[in-house]
């Protein structure tokens, strides 16, 4: 690699050729602040917080876009300097709506960390208050408060450029721009997924899930309900960063008993409806290959790309799997099955999830999902409002022991964890696929080709003699590149496809604990999330392929039949329709 | 001034959309002539130009409300534009502002009753030597007083 010779505050450093000014000081430990800058998605030097000084430079320029070159001396800390963004910070400052001890985003906040970092103590230029915003919380799953936006389009950015989709954009201009869906309608009315990107790369609190813990612990303190939690695979890997542990952190018995002292009255994991789900998606896969149903089969576990597909691509919604998310089987599972062997009434069981995921919120409500107009699962609450509520009641999650979660709704196999990673589903479905069409046990079962952060992964699964070509595709913009494909008859010879609307997958879903972006300069929560499902998987649970999940066979014995029986169909699948991307 | 197309008749947006697709930065020539047919840039269009590009009705959307001479309601088919740029303003150009006010009935931003003028006042139009200034339409008046303006509006 070429480098370049430059000095950063008169000390010497080697960089290589094409780094930018912030990329340099911030690999050598030199930290400069930003606002707007999320490496790889929005690098336009908006916000002017990273302005330096160079030597015989005109004006200060902006470190996260001027790029370095050779012979360069570079300050970023002269009196010029810390004025200049002491002022830029004073304007920004200026009019936003500082209730930080109301805001969610306090403590997690960056332009909250800027502020202290540069020592603000008064404000330099109060009162200069935008108009009055209203609070836009049509939407199940996304608030937006553009009082406490500071209009760095990282959400934008990230709407449009990551997802596809660019629900909101700037608006207006002047002191009246403002960061909205078009003609002032809600994010509800949208061309919104629900997923939820937007939160988890907004700086401030301009963008929050809707916190519906209060339904949670309304349910928790009603004697007459028996109140039933399971958590999604993700949560597990990103449930310890709001107390402090390192993201990538395994916590699953830290989170069994940490709901347990919530005081649920059982802790059953979504993970065991995923290994429902292998047999249901699984079957009907078989099912099209060998009765020449449509193919490919697509996926259907991710609520942002369901919606996608019905806004974007409703003539292919033949293609997508009639199975409901694993979210969905569990909570018709947990009212159709548990109740019943529990002796309790479907009208007093009350299903809660625990999601990576906003758009599961959005799910819970769909009549979709739900069984004789009963909605399969209660609330959904994110990663991140799990996190809340520990905090609220006291406990101190990184000191718990580790617990199982209970028995058969509760058991699960590596299949199942590695659902929140891009590529999980579809290595989960090709362990039992594999067994199921051969009939024997398979030399291996890691597939190493669907893993990993690539957009758009391709690869061959060799069941006896037959050759299934599947591709894993995450992020809307990655999706779409896939479906156009698919519309313009060219995936012919593709028999499955995963595909989930988040980049990297759930364990990168807009419920989980937020990172800042400084942070997420230097690492990839994506992969390091991941690698604790795939820890689990291969190091902590005994069995790894779904159809070898005992409690599952047991399901079936007592409940169920077969995959995709009659019983299945009734309350573990559903049907989509075309929707209308503008509602309004 | 040709009246403007129904917003239910969506022919001619469509010939507007096809003659400017494949151009570069096609958006603002596509959004100026269909005000210019439609008088107007509602929802119902501008759905058709997003869908029509491929973009997001989000991103249209935020260009017709940058720019201050796209409009998302109708205006009246003359459009008056008074300018209030600093060369103007000290010539007297509120007062010619405030005659047309009077004389239409009506405020800045609004049109009137029957839909014949709609009121606006603009930044600088570039024509400084003839303040004050105003345009209706194409065509620019200079060097006004109060008085001239019934009879210019009268040839509308």
């Amino acid at each position: 690699m070429e480098m370049l010779n430059i000095k950063i505050n008169g000390q010497d450093y080697q960089v290589p050729k094409g780094s930018t000014i912030l990329e340099a000081a911030r690999t050598n430990n030199i930290h400069i602040p930003t606002l707007c800058y999320l490496k790889g998605i929005n690098e336009v030097g908006a916000c002017r917080m990273c302005l330096c000084e160079i030597k015989g430079g005109r004006a200060l320029v902006a470190a996260c876009v001027y790029p370095c070159n050779e012979g360069m001396e570079v300050f970023t800390n002269t009196p010029l300097v810390r004025e200049t963004r002491r002022a830029v910070l004073d304007l920004i400052l200026s009019n936003h709506n500082r209730e930080c001890t109301t805001c969610e985003r306090s403590g997690v906040c960056e332009l909250q960390q800027v502020s202290e970092d540069m020592g603000i103590k008064e404000m330099r230029f109060p009162a200069q208050k935008k108009e009055e915003f209203t609070i836009d919380e049509v939407s199940p799953s996304v608030v937006r408060d553009g009082s406490k936006c500071i209009l760095c389009g990282r959400c934008v950015a990230v709407c449009k450029d990551v997802q596809g989709l660019g629900a909101m954009g700037p608006t207006s201009r002047g002191f009246n721009k403002s960061i909205d869906p078009a003609f002032g309608m809600s994010l509800a009315e949208s061309n919104c997924i629900n997923c939820g990107q937007c939160i988890v790369n907004c700086p401030v609190g301009a963008l929050k899930e809707k916190d519906d813990t209060d339904k949670v612990w309304a349910a928790l303190a009603d004697p007459t309900k028996h109140v039933v939690v399971h958590s999604a695979p993700s949560v597990r890997a990103g449930l310890g960063e709001p107390f402090g542990m390192p993201v990538g952190s395994l916590v699953a018995g830290k989170l069994a008993a940490s709901l347990r002292r919530l005081g649920f009255d059982k802790v059953f994991d979504t993970n065991f409806a995923a290994d429902v789900c292998i047999m249901e998606e699984g079957t009907e896969l078989i099912g099209r290959v060998t009765k020449g149903g449509v193919l490919p089969l697509i996926t259907s576990c991710s609520p942002g790309w369901v919606k996608y597909a019905e806004m974007y691509y409703p003539d292919l919604l033949a293609h997508v799997s009639s199975c409901k998310s694993p979210q969905g089987m569990m909570g018709s599972i947990l009212k159709y099955h548990y109740a019943k062997q529990a002796g309790i009434d479907v009208k007093d069981i009350f299903v809660v999830s625990i999601m990576p995921c906003t758009a599961k919120k959005y799910e819970v409500s769909r009549p979709e999902l739900a069984v004789n107009g009963i909605p399969d699962n209660d609330v959904s609450i994110t990663t991140r409002e799990l996190a809340r509520m520990i905090k609220q009641a006291g406990i101190d999650f990184t000191s718990l022991p580790d617990e199982e979660f209970d028995t058969y709704y509760g058991d699960y196999t590596g299949a199942a964890t590695i659902f929140g990673a891009t590529g999980g589903v579809m290595e989960a479905a090709a362990r039992t696929a594999v067994e199921v069409i051969t009939g024997k046990e398979a030399a291996t079962i890691d597939y190493e080709g669907v893993r990993g952060i690539e957009g758009v992964k391709t690869a061959e699964v060799k069941a006896g003699d037959l050759t299934l070509k599947v591709m894993v595709a995450h992020g809307g913009a990655n999706i779409r590149t896939v479906m156009d494909k698919l519309r313009a008859g060219e995936l012919k010879d593709v028999h499955f496809i995963e595909l989930m609307a988040c980049p990297g997958g759930c364990v990168n879903g807009g419920g989980q604990p937020i990172v800042n972006a400084q942070d997420k300069m230097f690492r990839d929560i994506r992969v390091e999330r991941a690698a604790a499902l795939y820890k689990e998987d291969k190091d902590v649970l005994k069995l790894r392929k779904s159809h070898e999940n005992p409690s599952v066979q047991r399901l079936y014995k007592e409940f169920l039949g077969e995959p995709n029986s009659h019983t299945a169909h009734e309350y573990l699948h559903t049907k989509y329709s075309a929707k209308p991307k503008i509602s309004k | 001034m040709a009246d403007f197309v129904s917003i239910k008749n969506l022919e001619p947006l469509k010939q507007i959309i096809a003659k400017h697709k494949d151009e570069p930065g096609c958006a603002m020539p596509i959004l100026q002539e269909t005000q210019g047919a439609y008088g107007y840039l509602p929802i119902e269009l501008q759905k058709e130009i997003a869908e029509a590009l491929g973009v997001s009705l989000s991103e249209i959307y935020g260009i017709v409300t940058f720019y201050t001479q796209f409009t998302t309601v109708q205006k009246g088919k003359n459009r008056i534009g008074v300018c209030l740029g600093t060369a103007c303003y000290v010539r007297g150009s509120q007062k010619i502002l405030d005659r047309i006010e009077r004389e239409l009935n009506i405020k800045v931003g609004d049109n009137t009753g029957d839909m014949k003028f709609a009121l606006a006042a603009t930044r600088c139009l570039g024509a400084c030597g003839l303040a004050p200034v105003m345009m209706i339409n194409d065509d620019v008046y200079g060097d006004l007083s109060p008085d001239k303006i019934p009879d210019i509006l009268a040839k509308y």
